[in-house]
């Protein structure tokens, strides 16, 4: 399998993704589809493509990128934000940081009492 | 002069230009400073950007014309966690019951606590609700706003900062909180903060970027059923 190959067989999961969104009125994003279609599909094949895998980790690499496009839409709300910037900024730094420690104690405190029984 | 200025501001490949540019010299910088996790590529090039376009008085639908083919390849790239998943297979498989768990209750505890965060300090009804979908990824995060009455643009742009607040403090806050688990690390960051927390998580290790990916995924899902649920329980 070549890197075009590989492009278009994410594309392709990519696009059956959105299809089965769109027309089953999903309130899952076809790409998120896509990557389960995908992973489904090395399942069954049993197998990575060596020019898969490097398609992907060039994508996945650079994925922080992808993000400032869509991040740069901060200039059209700016004067929004600035008006109500108290909650916007505390929900945005103490509710991540509530959601990171929840997740990371519930998950270890779990873990940790999992491991006798293995 | 006058002309130069116009062709590159009407040329959409300007934008991707400047778009590659920005994020390489703001990559450059933050390699040079030991990856100071204060100086996160994506802020410093939202930051740099936000800049040019507000100085030189761009329209961002103008940068966005260009900076659209980057956009566009989060598609692809969301398609390829697949990879990394499929990798960590067996781990995942191990340790499902407590990432079931994690999940649910960071899923529970981002949306709770953006809802009563932005009540408790006043911010007006569509804000609250803008803020609710923060955690998850953008596509999901809008169409959640759209149906409880946020402004879908607005979350978007909230999606991407709180990204970032969990990209630049995430590691720290485990750390003092003593989460040294590779899967419980991951799981928290892709919960709390998606695609821009899975970029950091991938560079903490890939057992960390896999976790995270899954969880991104996952947290999506979790979200887009929990958040109209907890919407219509706390404000009726």
């Amino acid at each position: 399998m070549g890197i075009l190959a590989s492009i278009t067989v994410l594309l392709v999961c990519q696009l059956i993704g959105e299809t089965i969104a769109k027309v089953l009125a999903l309130p899952i994003p076809g790409p998120v589809i896509g990557m389960v279609l995908l992973f489904i599909g090395l399942l069954v094949r049993r197998g990575l493509p060596a020019d898969l895998d490097k398609s992907a980790s060039f994508l996945l690499s650079h994925l922080s990128l992808l993000f400032i496009p869509a991040g740069t839409g901060v200039v059209v709300h700016a004067r929004l934000i600035a008006q109500e910037w108290l909650p916007i900024s505390t929900a945005l730094v103490v509710g991540t940081a509530i959601t990171i420690a929840v997740t990371g104690l519930t998950m270890t405190f779990l873990l940790r009492r999992g491991k006798p029984a293995q | 002069m006058t002309e130069i200025w116009t062709s590159l501001h009407d040329n959409p490949l300007t934008w991707l230009v400047l778009t590659l540019v920005v994020y390489q010299l703001a990559h450059g910088l933050w390699r040079r400073f030991h990856m100071n996790p204060l100086l996160n590529p994506v802020l410093l090039s939202i930051a740099g950007l936000s800049a040019i376009l507000i100085l030189g008085g761009i329209d961002y639908s103008r940068y966005f014309a260009g900076a659209h083919l980057v956009h566009f390849l989060l598609g692809p790239a969301t398609v390829a966690l697949a990879i990394p998943l499929y990798r960590q297979l067996g781990r995942i498989m191990r340790s499902a019951g407590a990432l079931a768990a994690g999940l649910l209750a960071g899923s529970v505890a981002a949306i709770g606590a953006s809802l009563a965060i932005g009540w408790l300090l006043g911010a007006s009804r569509p804000t609250i609700m803008s803020l609710a979908p923060k955690s998850v990824t953008s596509p999901i995060a809008m169409g959640i706003a759209e149906q409880i009455g946020g402004i879908p643009s607005l979350t978007a742009v909230l999606v991407i900062l709180t990204g970032i607040v969990g990209a630049v403090g995430g590691a720290w806050l485990l750390d003092l909180l003593r989460v040294k688990d590779e899967r419980a690390r991951g799981v928290a960051m892709g919960t709390a903060s998606h695609g821009i927390g899975t970029a950091r998580a991938l560079q903490m290790g890939e057992v960390t970027g896999a976790f995270s990916g899954l969880a991104m995924g996952l947290n999506g899902v979790a979200t887009a059923l929990l958040t109209p649920i907890i919407v219509k329980w706390l404000f009726g």
